[in-house]
């Protein structure tokens, strides 16, 4: 070749000249797809918290199907009927609350700031859900879901989700053999908010015993089963005081 | 194989067997052993690779004359790390779910020394076109060994396969499990990976005993 590629000063410019092409081009890609992320991660969220009440798609008892993207935004609006943000003692309703970062305004409220806690109400068949978001740490990353209460606190329905779980064991937190077994079971014991813990010990597999506050673990993913816990248990103490309101209600 | 000449066709069939990147060269086999506890996880995975290891061949094939050797290494990551990123935005804009699936991957693809070894040894010396039958054949060869270790994790680890109860329904006691047959879940811990991808090894080799070395 007529280049001496091993100059020095060739080897820089030539750096300099890929780091600008690639910087551009990733940069080009981000921006022009950004509009269209957002929106699917926007439906994502909706689809998610409608699965927690159970409305979805499911026609088997094997797998997770949600309301189609192009249908969820109508939905949302047909059976999520009020979305409230609970700052302290204020309670304002908000129609982008599905929208707020829960891990940073969860993280507010535990430091002890003031921080926004969304909440979502929906609409059944003439009954009322009361649906908190999550946020919790796995074995790998973060792993957050939905849980939908009655005003019994009987839980409806949960959605989980994961970033990097381990494929086949952690990561089946999201699959319906597991999330299905959430249903039926309550938070409370007696009057004491207990929470859900996800138990190792093969006692139930059926989970049918459904007052006991235990679910049947995941098998080979321990840690990702107490992380389902502790975020389920600090999701609850963090709502408590409007869960009692509602209990009181009731 | 009509459509491609004899080298050409040598390309892709090498790494299926006799060369193949996993059972005889030994690459790659991080990600094989994480990732292969599911089948439709080590398809998805076996996929992306055959996807940026012929893009990526290609581009480092068609730079070979102008990238200056000293940091040839960083460039070959520079290319697959932009490859990788611009799959997995496009797929979150186009195809959400499919990116869902990924997304662990994704970091995944960029390490797999078989991309980086590919690079190095054959797109750096070869025109793109030779360069984009290799990177299909190697990664073809990659995707093959974990399709097989994936099948035999998910069956006798989960008894299912891509999400379905094949051999029954181990809680209700149905099909083969009404005989007693049990999953054993050791299958789907890592080192289950390592024992499957032996077996492969061992099997392959007595069939062949060209792959033996002498010492």
């Amino acid at each position: 070749m007529a280049i001496n590629t091993d100059k020095n000063l060739y080897t820089v410019v030539f750096a300099a000249i890929m780091v600008i092409v690639v910087g551009a081009t990733l940069a080009f890609v981000a921006s022009s797809l950004s509009g269209n992320i957002a929106e699917n991660q926007r439906f994502e969220k909706q689809q998610n918290i409608l699965y927690a009440m159970g409305i979805n798609d499911n026609d088997d008892e094997s797998n997770v199907n949600f309301i189609p993207t192009n249908q969820v935004a109508e939905q949302f609006k047909k059976y999520i009927t009020e979305q409230l943000v609970i700052e302290g003692d204020k309670i304002t309703p908000d129609s982008s609350a599905y929208l707020l970062n829960v891990k940073k305004q969860q993280d507010l409220v535990k430091e002890g700031k003031s921080g926004k806690l969304p909440l979502f109400i929906g609409e059944k068949d003439g009954k009322k859900y009361y649906i908190l978001p999550m946020y919790g740490k796995g074995l790998w990353d973060a792993i957050w879901g939905y849980i939908s209460l009655d005003d019994q606190m009987k839980v409806v329905g949960v959605y989980f989700d994961h970033k990097g779980e381990t494929a086949g064991l952690g990561a089946n937190l999201n699959q319906r053999y597991f999330m299905d077994d959430f249903a039926g079971e309550n938070i409370m014991k007696g009057s004491k908010f207990e929470g859900i813990t996800v138990f190792k010990g093969n006692n139930d597999p059926l989970n049918e015993r459904k007052d006991d506050n235990r679910v049947d673990a995941l098998a080979g993913a321990t840690i990702t089963s107490n992380g389902i816990t502790n975020m389920i248990h600090a999701t609850i103490r963090l709502y408590q005081p409007y869960l009692e309101t509602i209990k009181a209600k009731n | 194989m009509a459509l491609l000449s004899k080298k050409d066709a040598n390309l892709i069939m090498d790494p299926l067997a006799d060369n193949n990147p996993i059972t005889v060269q030994v690459l790659g086999i991080c990600s094989a052993l994480a990732i292969t506890a599911e089948l439709k996880a080590s398809i998805v995975m076996a996929l992306s690779v055959v996807f940026v290891l012929a893009m990526g061949n290609v581009v480092i094939s068609l730079m070979r004359n102008i990238i200056p050797s000293k940091i040839r290494i960083i460039v070959q990551l520079v290319v697959v790390a932009a490859l990788v990123i611009i799959v997995d935005q496009v797929l979150k804009a186009f195809a959400y779910e499919l990116s869902k699936t990924l997304s662990v991957f994704v970091g995944l693809i960029i390490t797999n020394c078989i991309i980086m070894g590919r690079f190095e040894a054959f797109a750096l010396a070869n025109g793109p076109k030779r360069a984009f039958w290799d990177g299909i054949g190697n990664a073809a060869g990659y995707g093959l060994i974990l399709i097989i270790v994936g099948f035999f994790r998910e069956l006798l680890g989960s008894g299912t396969l891509m999400g379905f109860k094949v051999l029954g329904d181990p809680i209700t006691k149905t099909g083969l499990y009404a005989l007693g047959y049990e999953n054993n879940g050791f299958m789907l811990l890592a080192p289950m990976a390592l024992i499957v991808i032996g077996i492969i090894i061992w099997i392959q080799r007595s069939r062949n005993p060209a792959l033996i070395e002498e010492n």
